[in-house]
């Protein structure tokens, strides 16, 4: 059974393959209009996240399929005190793939080790987050058009930052691209990832606490928010949360063809007035990421087309 | 200071200093009954200083403790005054309810009953990670 735990679950071709069935599905929606009539998606989210679970969720209708499940724990057998892994099992009878978020890293690979059912991992804790990743690459390509050669900047979050991570793991696989970490010291990519993904992988990348020095060499700019969730200090979260604010004046810098991304929601580091810059991708993003995940689900559940 | 030989038992030797103490805990020797010694800071010819274990009864070692703390570490089987065997312990790929995860943040903080599992993933350095959160593995 396949499942999709991390980005690294799925090869560069199969990659390639949800971008095209992804592209197919944006140019031709008719043909998939009811292709999984008679199935049913469960969305198991014990964290709250409004746009990942509505992104499935439309997922599924459009594909012609239902969809089941709860928005937060407090209203799932979790509050009982119920293990996920017996939840698992009994979704399973319910549904024929499972979209699961859970604040504990590790729990969607704990599911996948419990049911016949395939597993979309649609965040754990500050891990990983595959789905948001899908978006993030079909974004790339369909407005740089290719991944090979390209300066990445990723910029706020980047020790919490789940989305982020995942991105990295899946852009090293690719040719000579570069990889420019933008965060204050307490927030700086973790050494897992550099250790083991960049440095393993021979990837190139910088490390820096000043964006505007930056910001004129990079193809993509990669906003992150700081994420309350993720901190256990409150006054460590007040103390970090502006660190860096993308304004119009900022965007002067930048090269005419960069494209900014963001996983959303945003709270402030997106000024208002960018969001008219033809570089703002991160609504065209949402979309695509809805087009991908109908791709995902097609695949994992091996709907042939 | 001199610590007589054994004649029946095994030998943990070349156990990097000051690794022993944890070693004895975590192989569970004070809860035998036979003589065990814990030798400290012992002179060693290929690092300055080695701990070495002396257990004066033959047992089943976790061998995967041994080459988890240093693949280095050789252990010998002692019969009748004599070394009928050496073994060196080998780098485990995979070790289950051996460390913990410290992460907070893991589903083995919550989920019952789930073995906590670490894999090798980097054998040059040593280094382990919890196959559900990817945290590093810090010590046994």
């Amino acid at each position: 059974m396949r499942h999709l735990i991390s980005i690294l679950d799925l090869s560069k071709e199969e990659i390639d393959q949800l971008i095209d069935t992804a592209n197919d599905i944006i140019e031709f929606p008719e043909k998939y209009a009811e292709i999984c009539k008679g199935k049913k998606l469960a969305t198991l989210f014990f964290e709250p996240s409004t746009r990942t679970r509505l992104s499935f969720e439309a997922a599924m209708y459009e594909l012609g399929g239902n969809v089941l499940g709860f928005s937060e724990a407090g209203s799932s057998s979790t509050a009982k005190g119920e293990s996920v892994s017996d939840t698992i099992k009994v979704v399973s009878g319910y549904a024929d793939v499972i979209v699961m978020r859970h604040p504990k890293e590790g729990a969607p690979l704990v599911a996948s080790m419990k049911t016949s059912k395939p597993i979309i991992n649609a965040g754990d804790g500050g891990h990983n987050h595959p789905t948001q990743t899908l978006a993030d690459l079909i974004t790339i390509k369909r407005e740089k058009g290719h991944f090979e050669g390209l300066t990445i900047g990723l910029c706020g979050d980047l020790k919490f930052g789940r989305t982020v991570h995942s991105l990295v793991e899946a852009l090293s696989r690719y040719e000579n691209v570069h990889f420019v970490m933008i965060s204050p010291n307490e927030l700086r990519m973790p050494d897992y990832v550099k250790q083991d993904i960049l440095k393993h992988g021979n990837v190139t990348f910088e490390e820096t606490t000043d964006l505007e020095a930056v910001l004129g060499k990079l193809d993509i700019l990669y906003m992150t928010r700081v994420q309350r969730e993720r901190f256990f200090n409150e006054a460590d979260y007040i103390r970090l949360k502006d660190s860096y604010i993308l304004t119009p004046k900022k965007l002067e810098l930048a090269k005419e063809d960069m494209r900014i991304l963001h996983p959303l929601p945003r709270v402030n580091e997106i000024s208002v007035a960018v969001d008219d810059d033809p570089r703002a991708s991160y609504f065209r993003q949402t979309l695509y990421g809805k087009y991908i995940r109908m791709a995902l689900i097609l695949m994992l559940m091996g709907v042939s087309l | 200071m001199i610590v007589g030989k054994i004649d029946n038992g095994i030998v943990i030797d070349h156990i990097p200093a000051g690794k022993g103490m944890e070693l004895f805990t975590d192989l569970k020797l004070d809860k035998l009954d036979c003589h065990v010694v814990l030798i400290k800071n012992a002179d060693s010819k290929k690092h300055a200083k080695k701990d070495i274990i002396k257990v004066n009864e033959t047992l089943d070692l976790n061998y995967d403790i041994l080459g988890f703390i240093d693949p280095n570490i050789t252990v010998n089987i002692i019969k009748n005054g004599e070394v009928i065997e050496k073994v060196c312990p080998t780098v485990p790929e995979v070790l289950v309810n051996l460390i913990f995860c410290k992460n907070p943040r893991c589903i083995t903080t919550t989920e019952q009953e789930l073995p906590h599992e670490f894999r090798l993933t980097d054998r040059e350095n040593g280094i382990y990670r919890c196959i559900y959160c990817e945290t590093k593995a810090e010590s046994v």
